[in-house]
């Protein structure tokens, strides 16, 4: 479960989250949906523990344990995943060997036995198999020519792979086609169930189409000014969000 | 040669007289002159502005025997060629070399041609396949090996440097380079030098028609390391990479200066080199590239990144292209910053602890430039002895 209480932040002193309450239970996807600048991608950064997004108050906490105390590669231990919205490249970084890296560091502080390379071929094959990557993306470094779907679904490879407990997808839809839509939904899909979770941030309905949440939540002003059932997409799709941060 | 030995550039002079293959008389007493007349260079010099001598001017080294032979790495090819203190061991079969040497221009060829004693003749026709050059120096000895590389038409060599000098030794090789019309010859320079070792290299290659130049040096942190590259692309068609790596952390400089003359029509050059300096270190690079009116389509691109690790790393980094002829290209850039803050969120944010997440953007920065050699066992040794360095 993820809880978020009272939470406010800033970036460059100017503050950007303004008492931010959600809740997030165990085993629920929730969408956030929100205007630009509404602090969407703020949200995601302060949890995932970026350098330069300053917590001012509040408090986060997946499955009791406090995010806002921990290193960024604690919270990926602790089962936290962010899918980026502008995955970085990495020149001479291997995408295979960056993904075993991954892995093996987080199992290794999970106490669970490392993936030697065969393990690991075959784990990552099944599941590039599933997000129509082709195996070749593995020689290639890390997101160097990749096309902007191409690194979305990456991503999604990272999430697969790192079995993470809660999963922050930061407009993950953002210049995908409606196929490679559909792969990133089947993705996050793929692991719902009793021990995951989900917050998905985007500006459209589409990929909640797909992915249907349990929950919507606006956010406006770095706050949630209203949350409803999955209907709500719709209706923000129908009537903008200027109705409803005035209501 | 008394106990106490003088310090400096007094103390090298004092001991030349009379040393060294006879051929070589000559430029050994212009080089006496030439330093005589010059002293070391001070950082008044516009070639030695960023590396200073002043730590070199001030030791004095120790007789040849008087102190323990560093230990060599392990073999890096079948092939290996002996050189202990300016001396050569084990010539695997090759000649020494005694043809006449010219007479030196500057002060590191000056500084070997004054007490060179001894070196290697690669006098080779047809594919002489992977020779590997191991050159021992003992702690506060100075040597000055004088190699001399000479491959026929179409031959090809892939020579596999490897430097080691103790504490307080100077290590000073020269080599004389001619590569005869489509030659091609692979020369990966390993220095991996005691912390306070100096090491002053210099390459004079003369590369003719369709002949290749593949050059790369790792620096891995001497008190000073410095190479000098001069090479003249002096047939049409013919190419040099004067590609490198450099390493280094602590009170220390490493240095990579290229002079590189397009002398002829439709030549291409190549020069990546990639610094990573970790705390009070310094790096410099000097890239020339003088572009005569005859060479034209000369085909030339510079590239010099560099990671500063900390907040008192230094790199100092001079590009400077000289083209008198109009129908070329040329390119240069030079990048030095920090590790990117994006990427190295991204990889924590992945599990990856931070020493290793820097660790692993520090390998792939050098790897970059480690992959401008060819697939092949030059390529394997710089790569092995990088990773040595960094678990070390």
């Amino acid at each position: 479960m993820l809880r978020i209480e009272g939470l406010t932040a800033e970036v460059e002193g100017k503050r950007i989250l303004n008492g931010v309450d959600l809740v997030v239970p165990e085993g629920e996807v929730h969408a956030i949906m929100g205007p630009n600048g509404s602090g969407k991608s703020t949200l995601a950064y302060v949890l995932a523990g970026r350098e330069g997004y300053e917590v001012t108050g509040g408090s986060a906490t997946l499955n009791g344990a406090d995010l806002l105390a921990m290193e960024p590669e604690e919270r990926a231990v602790a089962g936290l995943f962010l899918a980026f919205q502008a995955p970085v490249e990495l020149p001479g970084v291997g995408n295979a060997t960056f993904l075993r890296t991954a892995i093996n560091a987080v199992r290794r502080a999970r106490g669970e036995p490392e993936w030697d390379a065969m393990t690991f071929l075959k784990e990552a094959r099944a599941r590039m198999k599933a997000l129509g990557l082709k195996e070749e993306m593995l020689k290639r470094n890390v997101n160097e020519g990749f096309s902007g779907g191409e690194r979305k679904r990456n991503e999604m490879l990272q999430m697969a792979l790192l079995s993470p407990r809660f999963a922050i997808l930061d407009e993950t839809d953002s210049g995908l086609d409606i196929d490679a839509l559909k792969l990133v939904a089947d993705a996050v899909n793929a692991l719902r169930g009793p021990g995951f979770g989900a917050l998905v941030i985007t500006h459209y309905r589409r990929l909640l189409d797909h992915i249907r949440p349990d929950r919507v939540h606006v956010l406006a002003g770095g706050r949630i000014v209203r949350s409803g059932g999955p209907e709500l997409a719709a209706e923000l799709e129908a009537q903008g969000y200027g109705a409803l941060a005035a209501a | 040669m008394s106990a106490i030995a003088e310090a400096g550039l007094a103390g090298l002079l004092a001991r030349a007289d009379g040393q060294g293959p006879e051929a070589w008389a000559p430029a050994r007493a212009a080089a006496a002159a030439l330093l005589r007349a010059e002293g070391l260079p001070t950082r008044r010099v516009e070639a030695w502005k960023y590396t200073d001598l002043a730590p070199l001017a001030a030791a004095a080294f120790a007789p040849r025997g008087s102190s323990a032979e560093p230990a060599p790495p392990a073999p890096r090819a079948e092939r290996r060629v002996v050189v202990a203190d300016g001396v050569v061991r084990d010539a695997a079969g090759f000649a020494r070399n005694r043809a006449a040497i010219p007479a030196p221009a500057a002060t590191i060829a000056a500084l070997n041609a004054l007490l060179a004693e001894d070196g290697v003749l690669f006098d080779l026709e047809g594919d002489a396949g992977v020779v590997e050059l191991l050159s021992l120096v003992s702690a506060g000895v100075s040597a000055h090996p004088r190699h001399r590389i000479r491959l026929g038409a179409g031959a090809s060599l892939t020579l596999i440097e490897s430097c080691r000098a103790g504490a307080g030794a100077l290590h000073n090789p020269v080599f004389d380079i001619a590569l005869g019309p489509g030659a091609r010859l692979t020369h990966a320079r390993i220095v991996e030098d005691d912390p306070a070792a100096f090491h002053l290299a210099a390459i004079h290659a003369d590369v003719a028609e369709g002949a290749a130049y593949d050059a790369f040096t790792l620096h891995l942190g001497g008190r000073i390391a410095r190479v000098e590259k001069h090479v003249v692309l002096a047939g049409t068609g013919a190419s040099a990479h004067l590609n490198g790596a450099q390493l280094v952390s602590g009170p220390r400089v490493a240095d990579i200066t290229i002079a590189l003359e397009h002398a002829a029509p439709g030549c291409a050059s190549r020069q990546v080199v990639k610094t990573v300096l970790g705390a009070g270190a310094r790096g410099v690079f000097q890239g020339r590239i003088l572009v005569r009116p005859a060479a034209q389509k000369t085909d030339g691109y510079q590239m010099n990144q560099a990671l500063l690790l900390a907040p008192d790393s230094e790199m100092d980094s001079k590009p400077q292209l000289e083209i008198y002829a109009d129908d070329v290209k040329c390119s240069h850039g030079a990048t030095v910053g920090a590790l990117d803050p994006d990427a190295l969120f991204f990889l924590r944010s992945r599990g990856i602890p931070e020493p290793e997440a820097r660790q692993m953007l520090v390998d792939a920065f050098l790897r970059e430039a480690v992959e401008t050699i060819a697939e092949g066992p030059a390529r394997a040794a710089v790569m092995a002895a990088l990773e040595a360095a960094r678990a070390a």
